[in-house]
């Protein structure tokens, strides 16, 4: 039978939203294919809860692999377990989140299956007539866009960009299969050892997984103005952005560097403050929901870009657009 | 310590001017160069080779004008060069192009890293350097940050993930993905240039690596592309200019009544 696959992600044991929004693509196929949707996921201590989410969410079936050594991601236990499932059920999709995890783990198993894998997709569907998955990513910087397919070979794998769509609704009726795997020492070895995972204090939310991302560009002017945006963020619960020439000039860590030579990120919302919007810049945020632009040059490119643009002087905006969010955000918790 | 970095040589694009009709990238007098990605790899080798001793091999798959890359890494200050060309790795996908670049290592002997940029900037896969660990069957990091320790045959390494970092201890041999913290890359100097422009880099085909042709360029690409095509990146919003003080304040009422239309407040 032609199943079709979501990789249910977990962190630190804890589920991540986008094996939700996996399972709201992979629903979708499944109903055009008209083929059950299954999630498989691995790691330790998996919570009876989160297999049910799965299924709520639109699993028909959840093959969980439950072992000590699969407590963290290391790349070569985590492929020879899905490898081995892959053979054993023979699904025709297989997808997974475009996350430093799918993006590792998927190249190194679409090798083993010799089986071709698209990275970082923003559209899925099935072709008409061969019932192959089209897979649609931004490609050359963004600038077009190209379909991929995968005609001869099954399992057709793609990588899909987090927040790319919605996550599925859950539905504490539905009910799924649960099915548990076990494997030897020889598939769960590894010859890398995980020691730690070490936090970085300076994302509170992180820029990939975050709803709304305020960034900042050379038109901040120097490092200590980052305060007014670290505030805008945190007013609206976002996380902090920034371009890379401000991460060239030490105003800004790289892990917080948008853009082609940093993250591609696709948020609800993106506030680009003093950010001309160069190709790079660009790369990195077009698929965002929505984007407000604040910046001084009329001419600027991000503008081209932007649902709301803003000629002036981030300078004397940003401060007022916090006070202002704050009454806002007030006057609305009292009602 | 032996050191193998496959680069890729990509078109120039951070001058690119866009065709404002069709939305797509005039590609007109674009110069080539090395993946800017592919230059932290290198110069982590660099160092690593200073500090330990050592070789550093580049390699690259590509048209033969490929070659002035495999030269410019040469100039940093790699020790060697290959040049993987030939008409039939044309055409060649992730799948096709990891199984020629593992092919090319497997015939190179002994080697204890394998280190590559995190994605190339045309493509934007990220998907070769994970496939050639997938390949070579070796341990593999991506999004390396740091190298915090070298070991006889171990190597400790910091990934940049979502949220943080981790540490991880690998055997080697081993493959490294690198992302920009990692170095800061240096420039060719006047006498690695003069050895780049001395030394003779060998142009392997199929049959210097034992590829299987069937493996090869579209025949061994699992993937067909369906269709390209340009997307508009304007969405032509609403464009408010600040000209004065009470400007301000409607700027910052457009704002809020923006965030407010789309419920992110």
């Amino acid at each position: 039978m032609t199943e079709v696959w979501t990789f249910a992600e977990q962190r630190q044991g804890i589920l991540n939203e986008v094996s939700f929004e996996l399972l709201n693509r992979g629903k979708k196929l499944a109903e055009k294919l008209n083929s059950p949707l299954t999630s498989v996921i691995l790691g330790y201590h998996i919570r009876k809860e989160d297999v049910d989410e799965l299924i709520s969410r639109g699993a028909d079936k959840v093959y969980v692999v439950d072992d000590k050594h699969l407590e963290n991601f290391l790349v070569e236990p985590y492929a020879r377990v899905l490898v081995s499932l892959l053979d054993e059920y023979n699904p025709h999709i297989f997808i997974a989140a475009a996350t430093t995890l799918g993006r590792t783990l998927m190249p190194y198993v679409a090798i083993r299956k010799k089986t071709g894998l698209t990275a970082d997709c923003t559209a899925l569907d099935i072709e008409e007539g061969t019932n192959n998955l089209l897979q649609t990513r931004p490609a050359i910087g963004g600038n077009i866009l190209a379909t991929i397919k995968t005609p001869n070979i099954r399992p057709q794998m793609a990588t899909v960009r987090p927040h790319s769509t919605k996550s599925a609704l859950p539905d504490r009726n539905r009910k799924g299969e649960v099915i548990y795997k076990e494997y030897d020492d020889e598939i769960l070895k590894s010859r890398t050892k995980f020691i730690k995972f070490i936090k970085d204090e300076s994302q509170q939310v992180t820029v990939q997984d975050a709803k709304i991302v305020v960034s900042a560009g050379r038109g901040i002017g120097r490092k200590e103005k980052f305060k007014m945006i670290n505030e805008l963020a945190e007013t609206l619960g976002g996380a902090v952005g920034a371009s890379r020439d401000v991460v060239d000039r030490g105003w800004k860590t790289y892990p917080h560097q948008i853009g082609l030579s940093g993250k591609t990120i696709s948020p609800s919302l993106y506030i680009a403050n003093g950010i001309s919007g160069s190709i790079q810049h660009i790369a990195g945020i077009q698929t965002s929901e929505n984007i407000i632009a604040i910046n001084k040059d009329p001419d600027a490119q991000i503008f081209k870009l932007a649902n709301l643009s803003i000629v002036g002087d981030l300078h004397e905006i940003v401060p007022l657009l916090i006070e202002r969010i704050k009454e806002y955000m007030a006057r609305k918790a009292k009602k | 310590m032996k050191i193998i970095v496959p680069i890729k040589q990509v078109p120039e694009t951070s001058n690119v001017k866009m065709d404002e009709e069709t939305g797509t990238m005039i590609r007109e007098g674009v110069e080539s160069i090395i993946n800017p990605l592919d230059l932290y790899a290198i110069e982590t080798a660099i160092r690593l080779k200073e500090q330990f001793c050592g070789e550093v091999t580049v390699i690259s798959m590509g048209p033969s004008k490929a070659i002035e890359a495999v030269k410019e890494a040469i100039a940093m200050g790699c020790n060697k060069g290959i040049l993987l060309s030939d008409r039939k790795f044309a055409g060649s996908d992730t799948w096709a192009t990891s199984y020629v670049i593992s092919q090319c290592i497997k015939k190179m002997g002994d080697f204890d890293l394998i280190l590559c940029g995190e994605r190339a900037t045309d493509g934007d896969t990220a998907q070769v350097g994970p496939g050639i660990a997938s390949f070579l069957d070796l341990s593999l990091s991506t999004f390396t940050s740091k190298i915090a320790k070298v070991g006889k045959d171990s190597i400790q390494v910091k990934r940049l993930v979502e949220g943080g970092y981790e540490l991880l201890d690998m055997e080697l041999p081993a493959v490294l993905t690198v992302v920009k913290e990692i170095s800061n890359p240096r420039l060719p100097t006047l006498k690695g240039k003069l050895k780049a422009k001395e030394i003779k880099i060998p142009i392997w085909g199929p049959q210097n690596i034992d590829a299987r042709d069937d493996y090869l360029g579209l025949k061994g690409s699992p993937t067909r592309v369906v269709k390209i095509f340009s997307q508009k990146i304007s969405r032509e919003g609403e464009k408010f200019i600040v000209r004065d003080e009470d400007d301000l304040n409607e700027a910052t009422d457009k704002i809020i009544d923006y965030l407010i239309l789309k419920e992110l407040i």
